[in-house]
């Protein structure tokens, strides 16, 4: 009975240390990446050949996406401002639902399943076969030759692919508003300009955007990197890249909002 | 230690956690030879390796390759040591993502400003000495477990190294692959004037191209000598490794309670 007590207690305490001591360890991995950043921009290239893996090859998703969040959006918000009368302000809640969250927001969300997930497989199957260490054998270091390529791909891939979504998902809130129940065009784009800033608005999003790709490529980079050299150890990782980077995303975005909007009504 | 030795190894333990894994380990690779360390699994051959190419560091004791003492060179030193060794894993480990021409090409880019030309001149002719300049296009997914490893050789000796570190070269290979391999260490090592030191437990192979052997067991060297002395060895330990008997002073079964009382049998306690 005691003994299962303590058994519970020293694990409760075992769990402590170790969620403590993987959090500096991640702290640490996070310098390093800035730290070996310099071979990412001075050999540009291999930067850019991660760009086309994790931001070009994540488009089709991206776009699909967009268009039908901003036909969801079109019909949605028709629905509702139609009983005030004002249907004509549709372009405007499209354009700031999308440019403020839904783009940031659902991108980086796709963002981490399709690209975050691949980061994690391919980063802890190359620790588990040995290339990483092969790699250091060989004095070439792997956080700056591997990780920080793939981590600054991450970063610049993040805003333009959350700029695309928003665009994609205003177009897809025309077509539904506009060319499919007949919204008044004119002020459909008309009101959309007006009212949508672009430090407020447009530049936040940016922020918050790029933010996310922070996030989830530095969380898919560490857990990759971090895996257990094993076939459930990467999966574990890839799953935990998932889970934690989604809700990285959605806490981050609350705290950004809560600064980003305070005091705007 | 004299003045052609390239690595010399004294009274070095280490242990992963608690585990002590090697217990006072006293080894040295003299120039140009073909160093083999045997041991039965998990007995800390691969660390041993893992500690002279200075990824891990000793608890207690000295490595030295090349005079430096590794586990104090910083990271910068430590890289440019590591440009005059080659190591070879168990499976290659070679770059899934390149090509057999740039996995050999790797280093060359990486570590000198050498013109493109000049390294695919360079890569044939490493690629030539494994028999593989034919692969060079190849993915390796599309190569033999045996021919991932002439590749990783060739890798491993692109940038002339000094020093050659053989994870289990000879796991996992059919008999011709087998062959081929250890004819490539010894050829390698003579035309090319390099140290070669080989983990594995191949015993039968590797008596065959060997200079020295070290046996280690239970984390320290249990014997050593010329292939001649291994073979013809009175150690019961040596005896039972060289001829593969299944039972001897490495025991068959894993520490365990008297089988009758393991089963609960009463004629055990009678």
């Amino acid at each position: 009975m005691l003994k299962a007590l303590f058994g519970g207690v020293s694990s409760v305490g075992r769990q402590t240390v170790d969620g403590i001591w993987r959090i500096g360890y991640a702290t640490r991995f996070f310098f390093a990446i800035l730290l070996h950043s310099g071979t990412a921009f001075s050999r540009f290239g291999l930067t850019i050949r991660e760009i086309y893996f994790s931001g070009v090859l994540s488009l089709i998703i991206i776009l699909v996406s967009g268009l039908f969040v901003g036909m969801v959006l079109g019909l949605q918000g028709y629905e509702t401002l139609q009983t005030y009368g004002s249907e004509e302000a549709l372009g405007i809640l499209v354009a700031l639902s999308l440019v403020r969250e839904l783009g940031p927001v659902v991108a980086a969300l796709l963002f981490a399943s399709r690209a975050g997930s691949a980061i994690t497989a391919e980063i802890g199957l190359m620790k588990a076969t040995e290339q990483l260490t092969a790699m250091e054998m060989m004095a070439v270091d792997p956080i700056a030759r591997v990780v920080a390529p793939r981590f600054w791909a991450g970063v610049l891939s993040m805003p333009l692919l959350a700029a695309m979504f928003s665009a994609v998902g205003i177009m897809g809130g025309y077509l539904v508003g506009v060319v499919l129940i007949g919204v008044d065009e004119g002020s459909f784009w008309s009101q959309m300009q007006a009212k949508v800033d672009f430090n407020l608005d447009i530049m936040n999003g940016i922020i918050k955007s790029v933010v996310f790709g922070i996030a989830v490529t530095a969380i898919a980079l560490f857990e990759g990197y971090d895996a257990p050299p094993t076939a459930e150890g990467v999966s574990g990782a890839t799953t935990r890249t998932v889970v934690t980077s989604s809700l990285a995303i959605l806490a981050l975005d609350f705290m950004l909002t809560a600064f980003m909007f305070r005091g705007l009504n | 230690m004299t003045n052609d030795t390239l690595v010399n190894i004294e009274n070095v333990s280490f242990g992963y956690n608690a585990r002590p894994v090697l217990k006072g380990i006293d080894l040295s690779a003299r120039r140009g030879q073909v160093v083999a360390i045997m041991g039965s699994s998990g007995c800390g051959k691969t660390t041993l390796l893992r500690l002279i190419g200075g990824q891990l560091k000793p608890n207690q004791g000295i490595v030295r390759v090349a005079g430096e003492v590794v586990s104090e060179l910083d990271q910068a030193s430590l890289y440019r040591l590591r440009r005059k060794m080659g190591m070879l894993f168990q499976f290659g480990a070679l770059f899934t993502d390149m090509s057999v021409f740039d996995n050999v090409a790797f280093q060359l880019r990486e570590h000198t400003e050498l013109p493109e030309d000049v390294i695919r001149d360079l890569v044939l002719m490493k690629l030539n000495a494994v028999g593989l300049r034919g692969a060079a296009g190849l993915m390796p997914s599309e190569l033999s477990g045996g021919m991932a490893r002439r590749v990783a050789l060739a890798r491993a000796i692109a940038l002339d190294p000094m020093l050659i570190m053989y994870d289990e070269p000879f796991a996992g290979l059919d008999p011709i692959s087998l062959g081929v391999t250890g004819n490539l260490i010894r050829r390698l090592t003579d035309t090319l004037g390099l140290t070669s030191l080989v983990v594995t437990h191949d015993v039968q192979e590797s008596l065959k191209i060997v200079d020295y052997v070290y046996f280690v067991s239970e984390g320290v060297v249990e014997a050593q000598g010329t292939a001649e002395e291994i073979r013809s060895s009175g150690l019961p330990f040596v005896h039972q490794f060289v001829h593969g008997e299944p039972d001897g002073p490495v025991p068959f079964h894993y520490p365990a309670l008297p089988y009758a009382e393991d089963l609960k049998l009463e004629v055990a306690r009678a």
